[in-house]
């Protein structure tokens, strides 16, 4: 049996992990709420967006003339796999299953005869590198900046676009996790070059009797400042997700730890207490048959 | 009155009843008053200026990529950067 004093120490130093846990589920319940908000705000821009995108694209459709990021390159050889990730660890399984779902469509796709290629968002995408060492097109650290605001979506949009131009890849996807709840994150993945358009809402547009809406300059000019536009607003959406999916998975995972950390406590009191009581008993013992004795 | 909106990737700028607003147009500035016809424009970096009331002194937003609809609920400015 270990010693008293081991014990002693022991217990102590599960109670300061379990201060330390305790205080990042704290905060990672207040982020989670201010994560929420941002995500929340961001949603009129994302529809109104989309709505327009969706009521110009039914209106032009896809001729030979249009832009790349709408009618795609016409080939479908190389794949970029975008996967935004966290910053920090000890978020539970969260990195590990957006990293999981990439991986995943990464060998389908090469079993499908496909080249892939990974764009990093987030440090913790990292892990990749020990599974495709020479796919790694790019590794985009977020890390500097304590909010992440539209400039820096922007900023993953621009090169993506000028990689795309320069004919690095044919198709993208982005991988992330969506908010569901604190307990429920859902990696997702999904294609953002070519921009596909969402036909449902289209046609709703079409009954808005927007025959008459007057474009300036025109249709096609607009579409085409607003598809890169719609790529920055992908990501920073799949970010705001991310943000918020990353404190709900930390909260919950430090949640665990907490309570771990006092099941562990309970535990290791009961084994000092006996050890002490044993000690105790042993002296008695040894006392009284030393007074027998004489 | 006009029922005007500013939207921003980051949130709700504003959402509110006004006379005019005139938005620095690609093709160059427009007033929007209530009734304007459905119009669908790209705007350049500029100021947006909004008047409460006729004749009030117009405020000035800066605003920065993005573009402006009119239809029949009122305008509404999307843009990448507000104020």
């Amino acid at each position: 049996m270990a010693s008293l004093k081991a014990l002693k120490i022991r217990i102590g130093s599960v109670k300061s992990t379990q201060k330390i846990t305790k205080a990042m589920k704290m905060v990672a319940a207040a982020k989670l709420r201010r994560a929420q908000e941002a995500a929340i705000a961001g949603r009129p821009y994302a529809e109104r967006l989309e709505a327009v995108m969706a009521s110009l694209a039914s209106k032009v459709g896809v001729t030979e003339g249009s832009s790349k990021l709408l009618a795609g390159t016409g080939r479908d050889q190389v794949h970029l796999l975008v996967v935004a990730t966290s910053e920090r660890g000890l978020a539970g399984a969260f990195n590990t299953n957006i990293v999981r779902a990439a991986r995943k469509k990464a060998e389908e796709l090469e079993a499908a005869g496909k080249t892939v290629r990974f764009y990093l968002a987030g440090k913790k995408g990292r892990v990749l590198r020990r599974f495709y060492p020479n796919a790694i097109a790019a590794d985009h650290e977020l890390g500097q900046h304590k909010v992440l605001g539209f400039d820096q979506a922007r900023e993953v949009a621009d090169d993506l676009i000028a990689r795309f131009e320069a004919g690095e890849f044919d198709v993208a996807h982005l991988f992330y996790a969506k908010f569901q709840s604190a307990l429920v994150q859902i990696p997702t993945g999904q294609q953002i070059i070519p921009v596909s358009v969402p036909a449902g809402s289209s046609v709703e547009m079409a009954n808005d009797g927007d025959a008459t809406v007057e474009y300036e300059p025109d249709e096609e000019a607009i579409l085409a400042e607003l598809l890169p536009r719609n790529v920055a607003i992908q990501i920073f959406r799949a970010m705001q997700e991310n943000a918020a999916s990353e404190q709900g998975s930390r909260m919950t995972a430090m949640d665990n730890a907490t309570r771990n950390a006092g099941d562990m406590i309970k535990r290791l009191s009961i084994q000092y207490n006996r050890a002490r009581q044993a000690a105790i008993t042993t002296e008695l013992v040894e006392i009284i048959s030393g007074a027998e004795a004489l | 009155m006009l029922h005007f909106e500013l939207v921003t990737p980051e949130r709700l700028v504003r959402s509110e009843e006004v006379y005019m607003v005139t938005v620095p147009g690609t093709e160059g500035d427009f007033g929007v008053l209530e009734g304007h016809a459905p119009l669908m424009s790209t705007i350049r970096d500029g100021d947006l200026l909004v008047q409460r009331s006729a004749g009030a002194v117009p405020e000035t937003i800066a605003i920065r990529g993005g573009f402006a609809e009119v239809n029949a609920k009122g305008l509404t400015v999307l843009a990448e950067h507000a104020g």
